[in-house]
């Protein structure tokens, strides 16, 4: 932050001032404290983001600013003062006329959130209604197609009359963030607003969102677990632990000279893109709630404490005066002299042996119709997988990258017969698995595993954990009772799991220990090849880390090939040796990873990878904007399936023939028109916004 | 609205048309016993009993009689009464019109009554009005509704409080009091059980919608509590409400037989009394069938009122 925007700062107005909060709950075998002694500053026109993995009490405090705790929680004690006004003693009335008027609450999951059997331009005239005393409903509804243009939502007065059904995930955030607009709140409240959206979709919605804090002189609070969203777009940053504020400052100091070992520990667990950095997972657990440690709440997973850290209070303390930079850190001074080591990694190239499954023309389509609808109607079926040709290896990591609903988790369930193919052939150990005998497929289900992105719901609720890694191997191997002991026990060690759980229930464990128990049952029966279903995205950054280094490992250690299905291209390049890049169930770029992220690129690889929020906030992204949603899988464009998006479309020729994959050099293969020249050169932004 | 979806539902009520006449031609025809011994009696000569059965269709093969019945009620022709010789139809229409009549009230007041309470009840959520409502309905539900009938007959007809009359209609062009006033005690006591499942159904869905998110949002937004009740929450949490009435119509049909014997009331159910009674086979089939096909009916209503309630429900997707 520069002197002159610090001169700034201290003449504007504070606008929202949380000051050493506690919120207590009400729980079965007690209280907890959820928050303790919280400090919080928003000022007018500034991005304060608010940090932190889950659990850690973010979206408590959001609600705590607008009264709006659950009714078995309080404030216990501290001050939340919103523009003078006291929030914490404000009657009913006072609240209803501040909520939606002057603060404006945007909530996750925008599609649970809005009404869903009442049009969107009723839920935003609604709060116009309320708080603006339009003149007429003609005067209300020019506001509600006013802020609906200022989203960028296409045809404001025909998306009015839809239902949020009817709209896309990235709409109905766009739709959620014109309610909270509508009457020009003074507070803009975003509670993870991008989590669940494609980095495409992120990307757009943070330029938006960017261009809006120059039209509203409003202050806005973002909680995100993102710290990428919170370099991109945020002044100052507040990094919430396990109900404590921990470090609290300007986004570049925080994160170019982290003053508290928590931040720097989440900073080198974060994957970066094309950063050679090692991610190192950080030791231990979160402290539960209910079971608060005594002194620093950070001290038992970090590298800095010592005994004097475990005992009394440890005070916020600063860091920096003119900047506002404060750290909750006795050796803080020790930590930012340390710009923690980050290992660079070291590529090993690994040897590949033969091919474990081959597919050739994959089709798999789906809602066909029935012969009465396909005779009375125009059925089109819906082409989740159309003609996908891979090749895994024994002991490679194969990636799969994609927004969602690009045929990515279909591709993966069908190659392992979980789904049935509509065309096309899957070869596996050398043979079509649509002949195997009954006992064959019975083998190759052995051999072949998935792992899921939620692994609390692919692990039965009522077995304990003995039991589901018993089941494998009683099914697929021949070992008696004491030899599936001896392999539970040896399982559990190689995930990192302590033998004594295996009494325990899927609900006794946290998410992280959840999906080691489901990835010890996959390797269980020591397949050869694993399907990994965005086994990362439901657990934090800090466990993602662990879980990474732990299926690099067992890659290593088994020799299994797997087939890495994400949207996060990050996590790809942590494990992966090749990548395929899927857009409307076709691969449209496949290559070794280093030379995914290198050009020539796909536009559309070359997108995605720009849409990326970096860690750092001082480099400036070239952003490529990609304009609309994904086309219907049901009606792909004619031609190359990307031309309605791509911002270097030549002409006719992307709509009227299809490109194939071709190899451009060390089987890096490209299905574009282009020549790879032209894949070469960066490409003018410019461009593209002349056409909008 | 969806018309391929909507003419495939129309085959697939034609089908269970089709299946439950079997069902009833089975039971009432296939059952062991002679159907012209019980008109007759036991003394009959075998001549009698053979002219009986010519006369009545019986001496047929036993499928030439399934493919007239059943093309009888697909036309709704379902022959002659075995006793008085009228052709069944005109004996049922009035009688249906009645029941109907009787069953339309008793919706009516479960409507008016179990879904403001169920909205009150969720409202004031964990209260002593909640409490008090959700209790009271635990004690309909464990009523049957012959014994609500009794009781109501015994409290409500005689002295010292004869509000009612005993029994019996009176036609709705005589007066809406005097027919309503002949109505309300026997859609009364249909009405404990379903009044009180339908209550709970109200509550429960209206308990998890004001729970849900975008009630949340909606209060976050400053609006107040009641239109938070009647703007946003009512129409998402009536849904399940609408499937449990659609079922109860079909529990109510059931339920006509006893209400109706104990009130005197002349409607489908007295007759199916009397059909058994006097082994009048065609008045009995029909008498089953007709209640049932306004049960297939009724559910076919409620999909469509979902479709009004809740925009992301279209037919036939």
């Amino acid at each position: 932050m520069t002197t002159q925007r610090q001169a700034e700062r201290t003449e504007q107005e504070t606008l929202l001032e949380v000051d050493s909060v506690d919120v207590n709950f009400e729980v079965p075998d007690g209280q907890i404290q959820a928050l303790r002694n919280v400090s919080l500053e928003v000022e007018r026109g500034e991005t304060v983001g608010l940090a932190g993995e889950s659990g850690s009490g973010k979206s408590t405090l959001a609600f705590a600013i607008v009264r709006y705790l659950d009714a078995n929680g309080w404030v216990d004690s501290g001050s939340i003062r919103f523009d003078g006004m006291d929030m914490l003693s404000a009657s009913t009335e006072q609240l209803r006329s501040v909520r939606g008027n002057r603060i404006a609450h945007v909530a996750q999951n925008p599609g649970s959130s809005l009404n869903p059997s009442m049009r969107i331009g009723k839920q935003i005239r609604e709060s116009v209604e309320l708080h603006q005393n339009p003149d007429s409903k003609a005067a209300a509804n020019e506001r509600v197609y006013e802020v609906l243009d200022q989203v960028d939502l296409p045809d404001p007065e025909g998306m009015a009359e839809r239902y949020p059904h009817e709209l896309s995930g990235g709409q109905q955030q766009r739709a959620m963030l014109a309610v909270g607009l509508s009457c020009n709140p003074d507070l803009l409240i975003l509670d993870e607003p991008t989590t669940g959206l494609d980095v495409t979709t992120q990307a757009k919605f943070l330029d938006l969102l960017e261009e809006l804090k120059s039209e509203y002189d409003a202050g806005i609070l973002l909680i995100t677990h993102n710290l990428g969203v919170i370099a991109e777009i945020a002044d100052r940053v507040n990094l919430l632990y396990a109900g404590e504020m921990l470090e609290s400052g300007p986004v570049e100091s925080v994160f170019t000279d982290p003053a508290n070992p928590y931040t720097q520990a989440l900073l080198a667990t974060t994957p970066e893109m094309d950063a050679d950095k090692k991610i190192r997972p950080i030791p231990g657990q979160i402290p539960e709630l209910d079971d608060i440690p005594p002194g620093c709440i950070f001290a038992d997973r970090c590298e800095y404490a010592t005994e004097n850290c475990r005992t009394g209070e440890v005070p916020m303390e600063t860091v920096d005066s003119a900047t506002g930079h404060e750290s909750r850190c006795h050796y803080w001074s020790d930590v930012i002299g340390s710009t923690a080591e980050l290992e660079t990694e070291t590529e090993t190239e690994r040897t590949h042996g033969e091919a474990v499954m081959t597919i050739d023309s994959l089709r798999k389509y789906y809602d066909e119709g029935s012969l009465l609808t396909n005779l009375l109607t125009d059925h089109d079926p819906v082409k989740a997988v159309n003609d996908v040709s891979l090749t895994i290896h024994e002991s490679e990591a194969v990636g799969l990258v994609g927004e969602s609903g690009c045929g990515k988790s279909t591709l993966g369930r069908t190659l392992l017969k979980l789904h049935e193919a509509t065309g096309g052939s899957i070869r596996y150990d050398d043979r079509d698995i649509d002949e195997l005998s009954r006992s064959e497929l019975n083998e190759f289900r052995s051999e072949c595993q998935i792992i899921f992105q939620d692994p609390e719901g692919s692990l039965n609720p009522s077995r304990t954990v003995r039991e589901i890694l018993a089941r494998p191997l009683k099914l697929f191997t021949d070992l008696g009772a004491e030899g599936r002991a001896e392999r539970t026990e040896e399982l559990l060690g190689q995930v990192n799991l302590g033998a004594n759980i295996v009494g325990k229930k899927p609900h006794e464990l946290s998410g992280g220990q959840q999906q080691r128990v489901a990835i010890a049952r996959a390797f269980a029966a020591r397949p050869s090849l694993i399907v990994l279903d965005e086994p990362v995205s439901s657990l934090d950054v800090s466990v993602q880390a662990s879980i990474l280094n732990l299926l690099k490992n067992l890659c290593v250690e088994y020799g299994t090939a797997y087939l890495l299905i994400s949207h996060d291209l990050s996590v790809i390049e942590e494990i992966c040796d090749r990548v395929a890049v899927m857009y409307l169930g076709e691969i449209i770029e496949t290559a070794p990873t280093s030379q995914v992220f290198e050009p020539p690129y796909h536009p559309y690889t070359r997108a995605l990878l720009s849409s990326i929020p970096l860690l750092d906030p001082e480099t400036e992204t070239d952003r490529i904007k990609l304009e609309g949603d994904v086309p219907e899988p049901r009606d792909p464009p004619t031609g190359c399936s990307f031309h309605t998006r791509c911002p270097q479309k030549i002409g006719e020729e992307c709509e009227q023939s299809d490109p194939s994959l071709e190899d451009v050099g060390g089987g890096h293969c490209i299905s574009c028109h282009h020549d790879t020249t032209e894949l070469d050169q960066p490409i003018e932004n410019q461009k593209h916004d002349d056409n909008r | 609205m969806n018309y391929v979806y909507l003419l495939k539902r129309l085959v697939y009520m034609l089908a269970a048309v089709l299946a439950v006449s079997s069902a009833v031609f089975a039971i009432t025809t296939l059952v062991p016993g002679n159907v012209a011994n019980y008109i007759l009696g036991t003394g009959a000569t075998e001549e009698r009993v053979a002219q009986v059965e010519a006369d009545l269709g019986l001496d047929r093969p036993v499928h030439v009689q399934y493919l007239d019945f059943v093309g009888g009620v697909l036309t709704l022709d379902f022959g002659e009464s075995f006793v008085s010789g009228q052709p069944v139809s005109e004996m049922i229409w009035p009688r249906l019109i009645r029941t109907l009549q009787l069953a339309a009230v008793a919706m009516t007041i479960s409507i008016v009554t179990a879904i403001p309470l169920g909205i009150v009840a969720a409202a004031k959520r964990d209260t002593i009005v909640d409490q008090l409502v959700t209790t009271t309905s635990y004690i309909g539900l464990s009523v049957p509704s012959f014994v609500s009938a009794t009781l109501l007959l015994l409290l409500f007809t005689s002295p010292p409080l004869e509000l009612f009359p005993r029994g019996g209609y009176v036609a709705l062009k005589n007066g809406v009091i005097p027919w309503l006033h002949h109505l309300l005690l026997p859609a009364i006591a249909m009405n404990t059980v379903i009044l009180a499942y339908v209550l709970r159904q109200t509550r429960s869905s209206m308990v998890e919608t004001l729970e849900s998110e975008y009630i949340r949002t909606a209060r976050l937004k400053g609006v107040a509590e009641s239109k938070v009740l009647f703007g946003h929450a009512f129409r998402n949490g009536l849904l399940p409400t609408v499937t449990v009435l659609a079922l109860n119509f079909g529990w109510m049909m059931g339920a006509v037989v006893i209400i109706e014997e104990i009130f005197a009331y002349p409607g489908v159910g007295e007759m199916i009394i009397q059909a058994v009674d006097s082994r009048d086979l065609p008045v009995l089939q029909a008498a089953i069938l007709v209640p049932t096909i306004a049960f297939i009916i009724a559910n076919f209503v409620a999909d469509i009122v979902y479709t009004l309630l809740d925009p992301r429900i279209t037919l036939g997707e």
